[in-house]
């Protein structure tokens, strides 16, 4: 065991790498579940956005081409969602499985053709001077632009629910469907296009594993990120400036983890894969005692009667 | 103008039809999923419907429909009772793999002594390894109200981590030339899940499926824990003034859906699978959350659901080696069957009208 192999800057580096794909899916999640909608496609959408982004890329030789069909990719598949629960009135948890499963299924049908291949890379940015600096330029100037649109749309998100109109009439109907209505507030209107948002930011969290942090493509990759970004949302109370915080705690976990697995520590490599999962378990034990701040119509159909 | 209204009673009618219809609907856009692919669609639904069943090899594959069926109708009848009354257990995956691993971990210590009593005492390891994985989103859920879903989930990617560690470390076969995976049970008399009539694929496990299908209709129709569950799901508010204790049905149908899966999980591990591997579970635990929508949470659907589940698995395996079907062009058939069956659900509550709406 060699723990001074591990470097600190680099671990804080990847773990930013690692949290990215965690915090995309996780704000797009905040923002459905603020609507009052539970969508627990997150992990069929980012598996779907994974290979669409990945095949888009290698097609067009364009890291970023490939970011906006992953984007696309999700948003349609989150459209199916959409139609079920908002149109048919589909049981949501029910339509979150369906979800998964198909986009499991789906990406796997797609991905055939593309495994063993080598996406296009995606450029670091280059500041000149900030990039330089010790340690805090390997840190925090020295990453790919999606890392920093991910900070940017958390921070967008936070501005919009807090201080925007927007904002307010979405939580307004996520909070009690049946006033916005009344109040003249097309309800599934507006749940259908903050799903398309979730569906979208899945889907880039999924290309982001599979063009930026592995880079590669395997069936299944995305191995349970979506759920754990709906924990995250939980363990975010609803709140985006948490959800990032959750993000790299989660990232930090599996980069110390990925880190102590080749160092070589004496526990088996299974226990340590086990961890972010179990990690997982134990902060939403922790903090499922608040409900308080749940968006009160989560989960629940809305059907105007009249 | 269209538009829904709710109906004052779900349709019965539609309530048997939906699932036929969105079996046929998923028939037919498979079918153009299969021409997008270049087959033949015609030629490959009648591979995976018709062919297993009466083609030419039908006496080799009707077999297998049992060996595939029942585990599905195994685990999904568990997971019926927690979904009817709003408890999502869809971590049978994770019960199914600690089942099969505590079942095989008892058949193993004995091995190699041969007796009557080791294969029933692996049948109860297995519901026990299950119940008990099946027990701590339970315990978390009553104790802390954490989110069953998240948990039973995350415990499927623990038990897989787990289920590697055995294979390639504990359970290992030690005279298996440093291979992993454990010992074959087939090879065991005493642990081996034989057929119980040659050649008909009829073992221990279709036999548990088709217990667990008639207790599970007994216990809704005719007991009183099983109106409660009803109840729970339809009406929560009223389950509560009625004195149903939620925290006991929580415990209880998570409990009982994880010995179902675990259960599961060691019939396939002592028959068909053979052996303890990396690679021993194939997602019976998330397809039979599919079965037990089909089947429309009732435990006679479940089974017909589960037959044609096993169906889809056969047929696509022999489209796989005559059309070159891809496999996961299966996966996303069954994805499919649920779209579209939790899609036409909604003619069963509502009714869709033209015109107008009228003045009351």
């Amino acid at each position: 065991m060699d723990l001074s192999a591990i470097n600190p800057v680099l671990l804080i580096a990847s773990l930013m790498v690692a949290a990215t794909p965690l915090l995309l899916a996780a704000i797009g999640e905040l923002v459905v579940e603020k609507s009052g909608v539970l969508n627990l496609g997150v992990e069929g959408m980012m598996i779907t956005g994974a290979i669409a982004g990945f095949a888009a890329a290698v097609e067009s030789g364009s890291p970023l081409a490939g970011f906006v069909a992953a984007a696309l990719a999700g948003a349609v598949l989150s459209l199916l969602f959409a139609a079920l629960t908002q149109i048919a009135l589909a049981n949501q948890v029910a339509s979150g499985l369906a979800l998964t499963l198909f986009g499991l299924g789906l990406s796997a049908l797609m991905g055939q053709r593309y495994v063993g291949v080598k996406p296009p890379q995606m450029g670091r940015i280059d500041i000149p001077v900030l990039s330089d600096l010790p340690v805090v330029g390997r840190i925090l100037f020295a990453h790919d632009v999606i890392l920093y649109f991910g900070i940017a749309l958390t921070a967008a998100v936070w501005v919009v629910l807090k201080f925007t109109r927007a904002g307010l009439v979405l939580r307004a109907v996520g909070e009690n469907h049946e006033a916005a209505h009344a109040l003249g507030y097309k309800v599934v209107r507006i749940r259908t296009l903050a799903i398309l948002f979730g569906g979208a930011c899945a889907g880039m969290g999924g290309a982001y594993i599979s063009l930026i942090r592995v880079p590669q493509w395997t069936e299944g990759m995305t191995a349970g990120v979506g759920w754990i970004a709906l924990a995250l949302v939980v363990f975010a109370s609803w709140k985006p400036w948490r959800a990032l915080l959750g993000a790299y705690l989660f990232g930090g976990v599996t980069v110390v983890q990925l880190n102590l697995q080749a160092a070589g520590v004496a526990i088996p490599v299974e226990y340590l894969a086990m961890s972010p999962y179990l990690i997982t378990i134990l902060v939403l034990v922790i903090l499922s005692a608040d409900k308080s701040s749940a968006p009160a119509s989560l989960g629940r159909s809305f059907h105007a009667s009249r | 103008m269209i538009r829904l209204e709710k109906r004052p009673q779900a349709s019965r009618v539609w309530s048997l039809a939906t699932p036929l219809v969105a079996v046929v609907t998923t028939m037919i856009m498979g079918g153009l999923l299969f021409a997008t692919l270049g087959k033949d669609p015609v030629e490959a639904i009648l591979t995976i419907f018709w062919d297993p069943l009466f083609g030419e090899f039908a006496f080799y594959y009707r077999p297998q429909l049992l060996v595939k069926g029942a585990p599905l109708v195994l685990i999904a009848i568990g997971l019926s009772l927690g979904f009817r009354a709003g408890i999502w257990n869809i971590g049978a995956e994770g019960q199914y793999i600690i089942g099969a691993l505590t079942g095989a971990g008892v058949g193993l210590a004995f091995y190699p002594m041969e007796g009557w009593f080791i294969f029933p005492l692996m049948v109860f390891a297995g519901a026990l390894g299950g119940w008990a994985w099946a027990m701590i989103p339970a315990v978390l859920k009553t104790r802390f109200g954490t989110n069953e879903i998240l948990v039973s989930l995350m415990l499927v990617y623990v038990a897989e981590q787990f289920l590697a560690s055995m294979s390639l470390g504990l359970m290992k076969n030690p005279e298996g030339f440093g291979f992993p995976g454990s010992r074959n049970l087939q090879q065991y008399a005493s642990a081996h899940n034989a057929e119980i009539v040659t050649g008909t694929g009829m073992h221990w496990g279709v036999v548990a499926a088709l217990i667990a299908v008639i207790f599970a209709y007994v216990l809704l129709n005719r007991h009183m824990l099983g109106y409660h569950i009803r109840l729970t799901g339809e009406a929560p508010r009223a389950a509560r003034f009625a004195g149903v204790r939620p925290a006991r049905l929580i415990l209880f149908c998570l409990g009982a859906s994880g010995a179902l899966a675990g259960m599961a999980g060691m019939f396939e591990v002592s028959g068909p699978a053979g052996q303890v591997s990396i690679d021993f579970n194939v997602g019976y635990g998330f397809t039979a959350i599919i079965v037990a929508f089909l089947g429309r949470l009732h435990p006679v659907g479940i089974l017909l659901a589960g037959g044609l589940m096993a169906l889809t698995y056969i047929g696509g395996d022999i489209a796989q080696g005559n059309l070159g079907l891809p496999s996961a062009a299966i996966q996303v058939f069954q994805g499919m069957l649920l779209f579209f069956l939790l899609a036409l659900d909604l003619l069963t509550n509502y009714r869709i009208a033209f015109g107008k709406p009228e003045v009351a």
